[in-house]
């Protein structure tokens, strides 16, 4: 995006006059971490969206706690128009849609939540085992990794929602199951060009087992692009969570996803344009949201690859 | 390259096999299909067992499967057994929802390549102008896009469209629901018209999805190789600069998007998927679904046997296109 690359260049060259020397001297003391941090506070795209990002978090989940109806109340009153009472209507069994959308928020965070942590963690473990150990233990997990892309994800989740139960964790287990192989590439090919450098050598001579040196020597210098695709990865949780709900396939009601919502409510499109476009505007930014914070994340890791980039 | 070929196709028959065990070990695991027939009125424990004995059920996976395979590869990939459309032949019913998916897929994705390799290219070369602007800006907004709630908003105010036409006096276009199976009929301009009218409204829909990310990456690619020594080197040389972009930058720019394009396929596929549900086609989309929801192990086998076939074919074919763009790639 040139545009944030703009703003986030625009406000370093505002700030230089002032900061010089202080900048200066600060930039001796201060660590890897320190430096990322002020890149990623300074963006300032990153940081509307992680504004943007907590507001859903807090409406997801202490919303409920405020708000008057509950997502399993049922008024009498089916098809309101916005109201004060009902500020985004009601659906087509009464329900309150505003109370409706906090809930399916939730899930629909949680599950890209959990799938984005399974598969970072999956990804990591494997791509850095296969990258570092190469031979059999590579040959198998790539080869793990290029069955699993051939085998239709939709399909499977769907087989495994329908067959043993629609409940949100398990469809985010099959999610993850079908997303850590991005992860676990890249981690892959960055393991296999760190471990020809001196310092993991130097572990080895030193005796550090395979999981010291994978989780104390080689995590730690990719944690940038670990951090990034984690992220990316809930965006992208985020919209298959949604689509294969509203296939009907995902989510089961009672419980309820942003998915599940827009399923129930886009028949009613031209007449009650209202209840499509709450959930689906709360869906976009969040999924936005998500991956502006992985744009920002990405320029403070890794600043110089900020011009060229999509 | 034929050799190449020949030994890419044998690397994926096992893949293929293993995949298949495994989905069919899935589907076995994951459902009774005749789970709803106990709930019939007047239906015995003997009649279950017959049942049962029929379908093969009371062998073990593993024979089973290999009865499914050797059955598959002679051409007989049995019928389905749902309740509803008991008997229905697998192989036709697969093949007609294909041709019906494959030819929005395709019709999507040539529109969204040409388009999005050029708006990619264009915003590449006016770099921070306003089109760039709009062009990423744009894509970005496309990219975090639920792909259902594009064809729910392309569907609604697409068909309206209709109304204009019609305002002027003109017969009604667009269509929502999926193509005849017997296909169209009337004069050539008839088909024409209708065929048009049918597949718009939903390959734009597909195609804005694919659009975004082919543009992302084709500017991105684009604008890294703009920025590298042989094309300040071209330019040196005094070569114009419309030679410089489409000679020297467009050809390397293209490979990140082929190999975007092969590894896209499955994901093109759900897509498909999606949008045809929100249309209402019976595709591959609603074979799927429906198998699924009546729980229809035959059908579901085949609907998995002919995806997973094509997508590696699919690989295939991209690492080839990929070969013929990068001669510094030699297949062999």
């Amino acid at each position: 995006m040139a545009n944030i690359n703009l703003a986030s260049e625009g406000g370093v060259v505002n700030s230089a006059p002032q900061s010089d020397s202080h900048e200066f001297d600060a930039s001796k003391t201060r660590t890897q971490s320190q430096l990322v941090l002020r890149r990623f506070l300074r963006h300032r795209l990153a940081m509307v969206s992680l504004g943007v990002f907590i507001f859903l978090v807090l409406f997801a989940f202490l919303g409920p706690f405020i708000w008057t109806y509950d997502y399993e109340d049922v008024t009498s009153k089916s098809y309101q128009p916005m109201s004060g009472i009902h500020p985004l209507g009601t659906t087509q069994v009464g329900k309150d849609m505003l109370a409706l959308l906090m809930r399916g928020t939730g899930y629909s965070l949680q599950i890209a939540l959990i799938v984005a942590a399974l598969a970072t963690a999956i990804g990591v473990i494997f791509g850095a085992l296969a990258g570092y150990l190469r031979g059999f233990v590579d040959t198998a997990l790539m080869r793990l990794v290029d069955l699993l892309l051939i085998i239709p994800q939709i399909a499977v989740a769907a087989i495994v929602v329908k067959g043993f139960s629609g409940s949100w964790y398990v469809v985010a287990l099959v999610l993850a199951a079908f997303a850590w192989m991005q992860i676990a590439r890249i981690t892959r090919g960055e393991t296999l060009s760190l471990a020809q450098r001196e310092f993991i050598e130097a572990a080895r001579a030193c005796g550090a087992s395979t999981s010291r040196i994978i989780f104390k020597h080689l995590v730690p210098n990719m944690i940038g692009s670990i951090t990034v695709n984690a992220t990316l990865a809930i965006a992208s949780a985020v919209l298959t969570e949604a689509a294969l709900s509203f296939l009907g396939l995902g989510v089961q009601p009672p419980d309820t996803s942003l998915g599940v919502i827009v399923l129930e409510n886009y028949g009613q499109f031209m007449n009650r344009p209202w209840l499509f476009w709450g959930p689906f505007i709360v869906l976009v930014s969040l999924s936005l949201a998500v991956n502006f914070i992985g744009d920002g994340l990405r320029d403070a890791f890794d600043p110089r690859q900020t011009k060229v980039r999509a | 390259m034929i050799r190449y070929i020949i030994r890419r196709l044998l690397i994926s028959i096992p893949i293929l096999l293993i995949g298949s065990f495994a989905c069919y070990v899935l589907v076995a695991t994951a459902g009774n299909p005749l789970a709803e027939m106990r709930f019939r009125p007047g239906v015995t424990e003997a009649d279950i067992k017959a049942a049962e004995i029929s379908l093969g059920l009371d062998k073990p996976v593993i024979v089973r499967y290999w009865n499914w395979l050797t059955d598959f590869v002679s051409g007989d990939w049995g019928q389905s057994i749902a309740l509803g459309q008991a008997k229905t032949a697998v192989f036709p019913a697969v093949t007609d929802a294909l041709w019906t998916t494959g030819r929005l897929v395709i019709g999507a994705e040539l529109l969204a390549l040409t388009l999005g390799v050029s708006v990619g290219v264009l915003a590449a070369v006016r770099q921070y102008s306003i089109f760039d602007y709009l062009a990423t800006s744009t894509a970005f907004l496309m990219f975090s896009m639920p792909i259902f709630c594009v064809a729910v908003i392309v569907k609604n105010y697409g068909i309206q469209f209709n109304n204009v036409l019609e305002s002027m006096g003109l017969d009604r276009w667009l269509t929502t629901a999926g193509p005849r199976p017997g296909g169209f009929s009337g004069s050539f301009g008839e088909v024409i018209f209708k065929y048009t009218g049918t597949f718009l409204l939903p390959t734009l829909a597909l195609m804005l999805i694919s659009f975004a990310a082919y543009s992302r990456f084709e500017r991105a690619s684009m604008l890294e190789i703009l920025h590298s020594d042989f094309v300040r080197t071209a330019r040196a040389k005094g070569i114009s600069q419309g030679r410089v972009i489409f000679k020297h930058a467009f050809r390397n720019a293209l490979i990140p998007v082929a190999t975007l394009f092969s590894l896209n396929f499955g994901a093109v596929l759900s897509g498909a998927i999606i949008t045809e549900t929100v249309f209402g086609w019976s595709g591959m989309g609603t074979l799927l679904v429906n198998s699924v929801r009546q729980f229809d192990p035959p059908m579901l086998m085949g609907w998995l046997a002919v995806t997973a076939t094509l997508i590696v074919l699919f690989n295939l074919f991209a690492d080839i296109v990929y070969g013929v763009l990068d001669p510094r790639i030699r297949l062999g």
